[in-house]
């Protein structure tokens, strides 16, 4: 019951799925068999119990409608005829029915509780391989595809899945079965009349379905306009506060009305004529029920013993016309609650399908030791790193120390493969170097922070670390020793002190104390209400900007990586947090390659190296006194800023 | 709450009242027709009266048709009535929001008002549907099935009398422990959802930190939590379903046990019984619906709160009966004003400030984050009302001013400034909407907006995304500030407006407003000292209060705040500024 109020509120009209336009689907049969693949892999015994158990509750059914007729022709006409009042052979029989009923009503309720252990199963697997298999996905994926569309499918589509396994299938199934036999039933009882409804139901199905047409054109405009509207009300709320400056309140009500006014007569349409299905539907129904009785009524009347058709078996075909509309009635709603379904894990096996990672790298990094000036495989934290290179031609394994050193030759890079956004970018920094990225916004400084870490393969040319090509080092090694931190901060939902631990899951609390410190954290962290066991929700909403800068440093702080990326944050936070966020980055850096992409003069100018990026090319490279005196592009930045500012 | 939504029925009350009516006359259409049938099992079939079968059946055929006019009927009635109340709500909440004062915004907040006038109200729409059709439906089904039941035979309607009551008692228990249980699970299940968003905005700290296998750890745990807490709550509604099934068994069963007897009695006929059988069919099925539309209202209730909470809301502020209609000069006076956004939060946020502007002076304003610069400045054009003291614009309390005629005189550029979609020149209408091309293009010129626009392909034909999504931040703060210029102001307020224009290009701006509008009031909100330092004064805010209030060079004298942030600006710690020169 809940499920269907909460659907509701999934999406506009979502309350009321009969008539809506079915969405349209390339394959719909293979992804149900995908899908039901899906379910019966795991729950293949289930799965058989289900069947099993419908099979028994539509049986007990059958018979229970079968019993009028035998109840008045086996049981109450004899004993009018006769006028004898034994009613012991109809307590038997009662009682015999009363035990299939029970036999009927424990296979419904087995059913129903097996049901929710494969639906919920079926719906934790998914959304535990969704997530996993998110999480191994490259970060192209991510940077291409709207989160708000990925969000969609752990939550929208994840939800209709629910419905369609839970309520939809067994409907289904029961359905089909009911329809059969009720069919064979009717047979059994008259051809004629059996005839005589299925015209009737054909005669329903067409009414449905001319309805069901009228209202899925009047939902997809009423789809239209209600986005319309929501994106006029989100933009005007949005700018609620400019509207009242600028005293457009009138201007704003018109056009909203306009919309209002649109909406409610195309959702008007559309409600009108899906809430037209029930009645025509069940007054068909009776109007079928009404000609059987009619038709039925006059060939038992005939008196045709040869026929056999008796009062008793009118009441149970009666019976059985009314069971007959119900399930089919039922089939083509839950068709459509079914290819919506589908739709949805279409999203979700897409998302399943997208390639992962791949990682061909074999380089790892170790702890390491010196033993006698040769470098050694440590088994616990040394505080020094070796790459461990497995030489496969010669079965042989060798050490070599990480120190932090990296060159670009000629690297071209672009997010695809038509526009490149890097040429040709050469640079080298020794160990413990500060390298600063410099110029306009779009010449690619963020860029080559992706490339280092490889979120993003290059196109051409070569990366090294410590004379290593990148592409030789496995991902999470090479990931592992360089710290990251983003313009964007962002934390996770739990305690200030398991955020900062996130660089090093096994701190203890006096090293996240230390990296707090580190990072000019400590002082702020002090102050918040529970200290360092503060928790954090929302991405750390509760904190300020600068406070959750502070935070990600110390994050990268406590991993104690020996090539840092920084990209500073360019957020307009007030001049005295600047400079703490500042002096946290500068110690953070200390004896640490690191490439930084600069906003402040105070980095920039102690670099050892500033590279002027101009269109996604190095125009120029050197130490801050070096570009002065060049008199060139460095120089107009500096300059122009100087002439500024002084 | 009901009382509040139900005030915005207006023209649709009779709809309101005819969807029910139509709904009964279908339900009695219902109710007939298996008492017809039963007659025409007694007095036709029985009675081997064929023209009473045909004649019967042509009554019961018309009676359908009537149920079938008055179903549509009913359908037709309950969509115009909650489409139009849904309508008139949105309408109501909209109008109303556009009263609001600033304060009352900030209380409902961006999401909160959207979600107000688009998914609650249509979960109100669909409730009311509900309510009017089904909920109409179903205890009229009830009663009037029991009503026929009773009249064919007072004997039996009283077994269905007793399982209507037992299955009610039995769901309403289920249905009460379900909600919590749901309630519980749905909460879980949003935190759940939102770890994933967590993961998926900040995917790149997760594979920087290669914590992928933590990450999934962490989800199976929160995943196989919400699998039982799932589990256990459907356990608890499945129960329904059978124990609705085994209720109908037993009724027929009984109902074919004493009605045999009866029949054999001779006080009960054949065709009678058959009616029974089905009435009982109507009153189970319709005692299932109302539990599921109970379950629906519940829901839509917390929708109903919230419309009532933006409805009842009133605004704040307010024109005064006698409202002054011209402000004379761009003068700005402080006296002694307190201001604080709540009116329980015990510290204030700005602190008796005095201040005094003459009319075309340029000051700047300067301070750190949540020293209240801004706070300072909403309070002349009477954003917000002061707690304590009085602000005067031209020698007037602004709050004896007309609000369109003071904000019209104000122009304040809002530090969260937004465009609306729609082209720049209809974006620049906002502040005349009776601007020529050329007041455009002269006041696009000030605030060195002209330069890009003519760059654009369609110039000031361009169209604006939502959100002005296809200009950059500077571009669109040149924007807004043409804008506002176009309002020809006395006062005009910029609170941090150029913070992502380049320096220079500020400089011009700056520089074209002392030539062009001298004898507008300028106040200028920066984190620059280089966007103040020229202006005839600066106000330093520190912490609420005005710490200092004079040139640049009294400034750097006396004011150590100031000369503080002078000093890391132009020294080693200042802002390059490299990427702004695009």
């Amino acid at each position: 019951m809940a499920e269907e109020a909460k659907e509701i509120k999934v999406g506009p009209g979502g309350g009321n799925r009969r008539g809506m336009p079915r969405p349209k689907l390339e394959n719909p049969g293979a992804l149900l068999k995908r899908l039901m693949g899906y379910v019966f892999k795991y729950y293949p015994a289930h799965m058989v119990a289900v069947v099993v158990c419908i099979l028994v509750t539509v049986a007990s059914n059958i018979q229970g409608t079968l019993f009028t007729k035998v109840l008045i022709d086996s049981y109450i006409q004899p004993m009018l005829d006769s006028g004898d009042g034994n009613f012991g052979p109809l307590l038997g029989a009662i009682l015999r029915v009363a035990i299939f009923y029970g036999l009927g009503v424990l296979a419904a309720y087995i059913q129903s509780r097996v049901m929710v252990y494969i639906n919920q199963g079926t719906l934790r697997r998914l959304r535990e391989e969704l997530f996993t298999h998110m999480e191994s996905l490259p970060i192209k994926y991510f940077d291409t595809n709207a989160h708000g569309d990925i969000m969609s499918i752990y939550t929208n589509d994840i939800d209709t899945l629910r419905q369609m396994i839970s309520q939809s299938i067994p409907q289904l199934l029961s359905s089909a079965i009911t329809i059969v036999s009720v069919l064979v039933s009717m047979f059994i009882l008259s051809v004629p009349l059996t005839v005589v409804t299925i015209v009737m139901v054909g005669v329903m199905l067409f009414c449905s379905g001319a309805a069901t047409k009228a209202s899925g054109k009047n939902f997809v405009e009423q789809q239209k306009n209600l986005g319309a509207l929501n994106g006029y009300i989100e933009e005007m709320m949005t700018g609620q506060k400019v509207v009242k400056v600028f005293n457009h309140e009138a201007e704003s009500i018109a056009k909203f009305n306009e919309l209002n006014e649109a909406l409610c007569n195309s959702a008007f349409k559309a409600n009108t004529f899906s809430g037209s299905l029930g009645p025509i539907n069940a007054q068909l129904g009776n109007t079928s029920y009404v000609i059987c009785a009619m038709i039925g009524g006059a060939i038992a009347l005939s008196d045709n013993i040869a026929v056999g058709f008796t009062v008793g078996a009118l009441a149970s075909f009666l019976t059985f016309n009314r069971n007959f509309s119900m399930p089919i009635n039922q089939v083509s709603m839950q068709l459509n609650s079914i290819v919506m379904a589908l739709a949805g894990a279409n999203r979700i096996f897409k998302l399943l399908d997208e390639k992962p990672e791949t990682d061909e790298g074999y380089v790892m990094l170790v702890d390491a030791v010196e033993e006698n000036g040769e470098i050694k495989e440590a088994d616990h934290h040394t505080g020094r790193w070796a790459w461990k290179h497995y030489h496969k031609a010669t079965d042989t394994t060798t050490y070599q120390p990480m120190e932090g050193d990296v060159t670009f030759n000629g690297v071209d890079f672009g997010y695809t493969d038509e526009k490149m956004v890097l040429h040709d970018i050469v640079l080298h920094a020794t160990p413990g170097q500060k390298i600063a990225f410099v110029g306009s916004t779009g010449a690619g400084k963020t860029t080559i922070t992706n490339l280092i870490n490889r979120f993003y393969d290059i196109q051409d040319g070569k990366i090294r670390y410590d004379n290593i090509n990148i592409n030789k080092i496995k991902k999470a090694d090479l990931r592992r020793s360089l710290g990251i931190v983003l313009q964007d901060t962002h934390l996770f939902t739990g305690t200030v002190k398991d955020n900062i631990r996130y660089g090093k899951l096994d701190a203890t609390d006096e090293e996240v104390i230390a990296a707090a410190k580190l990072a000019n954290a400590h002082s702020f962290i002090k102050r918040l209400p529970e200290g360092y066991d503060t928790m954090l929700t929302g991405d750390g909403a509760n904190l300020s900007q600068g406070q959750r800068q502070l935070l990600a440093i110390a994050r990268a702080a406590i991993a104690d990586p020996p090539v840092l990326i920084l990209d500073e944050a360019t957020s307009s936070i007030d001049t005295r947090t600047e400079k703490i966020v500042q002096d946290g980055m500068d110690r953070l850096m200390k004896g640490r390659t690191t490439f930084v992409i600069a906003h402040r003069l105070s980095t920039v100018k102690n670099s050892d190296c500033i590279i002027v990026l101009e269109q996604g090319r190095i125009v120029e490279q050197g130490t801050h006194d070096e570009l002065i005196a060049k008199k060139q592009r460095y120089y107009q930045l500096y300059t122009g800023m100087k002439s500024e500012t002084a | 709450m009901i009382k509040t939504l139900g005030k915005e029925l207006k023209e649709y009350k009779l709809v309101s009242v005819l969807t029910p009516l139509c709904m009964i006359g279908e339900v009695a259409a219902e109710m007939i027709i298996p008492k017809l049938m039963g007659k025409i099992v007694d007095n036709g079939i029985y009675a081997e009266n064929m023209a009473y079968i045909f004649r019967v059946g042509f009554l019961m055929i018309v009676i359908a048709l009537f149920g079938l006019a008055a179903g549509i009927g009913g359908a037709y009635y309950g969509s115009k009535a909650s489409t139009g109340l849904a309508k008139n709500l949105r309408k109501a909440m909209f109008d109303n929001i556009q009263t609001f004062s600033f304060s009352n915004i900030d209380k409902f907040s961006t999401s909160g008002l959207v979600t107000r006038l688009t998914t609650d109200v249509t979960n109100i729409q669909n409730a009311y549907m509900m309510l009017l059709r089904m909920a109409m439906r179903a205890p009229a089904t009830v009663i009037g099935a029991m009503i026929m039941s009773f009249m064919i035979n007072p004997r039996i309607a009283t077994i269905y009398l007793a399982a209507v009551v037992v299955l009610a008692i039995f769901m309403v228990l289920i249905m009460s422990k379900a909600t919590v249980y749901f309630k519980e699970v749905f909460e879980k299940y949003d935190e759940l959802n939102e770890s994933v968003q967590e993961n998926v905005s900040a995917i790149r700290v997760v594979k920087a930190y290669v914590r992928e296998d933590y990450e999934n750890d962490k989800f199976k745990k929160a995943a196989g939590n919400i699998y039982n807490m799932f589990v256990r709550a459907e356990m608890n509604v499945i129960k329904m379903g059978p124990m609705m099934t085994a209720t109908v068994y037993v009724c027929i069963l009984l109902i074919s046990w004493v009605g045999a007897h009866m029949i054999v009695a001779g006080s009960l006929t054949t065709g009678e019984l058959m009616g029974l059988l089905s009435y009982c069919m109507n009153i189970l099925m319709s005692m299932m619906f109302l539990a599921i539309i109970f379950v629906m209202l519940t829901m839509a209730q917390a929708s109903g709160k919230r419309i009532a909470e933006v409805l009842e809301e009133t605004p704040d502020i307010t024109n005064k009966a006698d409202a002054i209609m011209a402000v004379p000069d761009g003068s700005i006076r402080f006296e002694h004003v307190n201001f604080a956004y709540n009116e329980t939060s015990e510290e204030p946020v700005l602190k008796d400030i005095n201040i005094d502007i003459k009319s075309g002076e340029t000051i700047g304003i300067i301070g750190g984050t949540g020293s209240a610069k801004s706070s300072l400045v909403n309070l002349i054009s009477r954003l917000y009302d002061v707690t304590d003291g009085v602000v005067k614009v031209g020698g007037i309390d602004v709050r004896d001013y007309d609000m369109e005629t003071l904000r019209d005189q104000v122009s304040v550029v809002l530090q969260k400034n937004v465009l609306f979609s729609g082209t720049i020149l209809d974006n620049l209408r906002w502040g005349d909407k009776d601007a020529t091309k050329e007041d455009c293009i002269r006041a696009c010129k000030m605030a060195c907006a002209d330069e890009f626009i003519e760059r654009m392909p369609d110039g000031y034909e361009t169209f604006i995304e939502q959100g002005g999504a296809n200009v950059s931040g500077g571009q669109r703060q040149r924007l807004c500030i043409a804008r506002a210029l176009l309002k020809k102001p006395k006062i005009l307020i910029l609170d941090d407006s150029t913070s992502a224009v380049d320096t220079a290009t500020d400089a011009k701006i700056r520089k074209a407003f002392a030539e062009e509008i001298p004898g507008t009031t300028k106040l200028i909100i920066a984190q620059r000292i280089a966007s103040v330092q020229e202006c005839d004064r600066i106000i330093v805010m520190d912490d609420g209060q005005v710490s200092g209030f004079g040139t640049h060079s009294e400034l750097l004298e006396s004011n150590t705040i100031y000369r503080e942030v002078y000093e890391s600006q132009t020294g080693a710690g200042a802002d390059a500024d490299f990427d702004k020169q695009a």
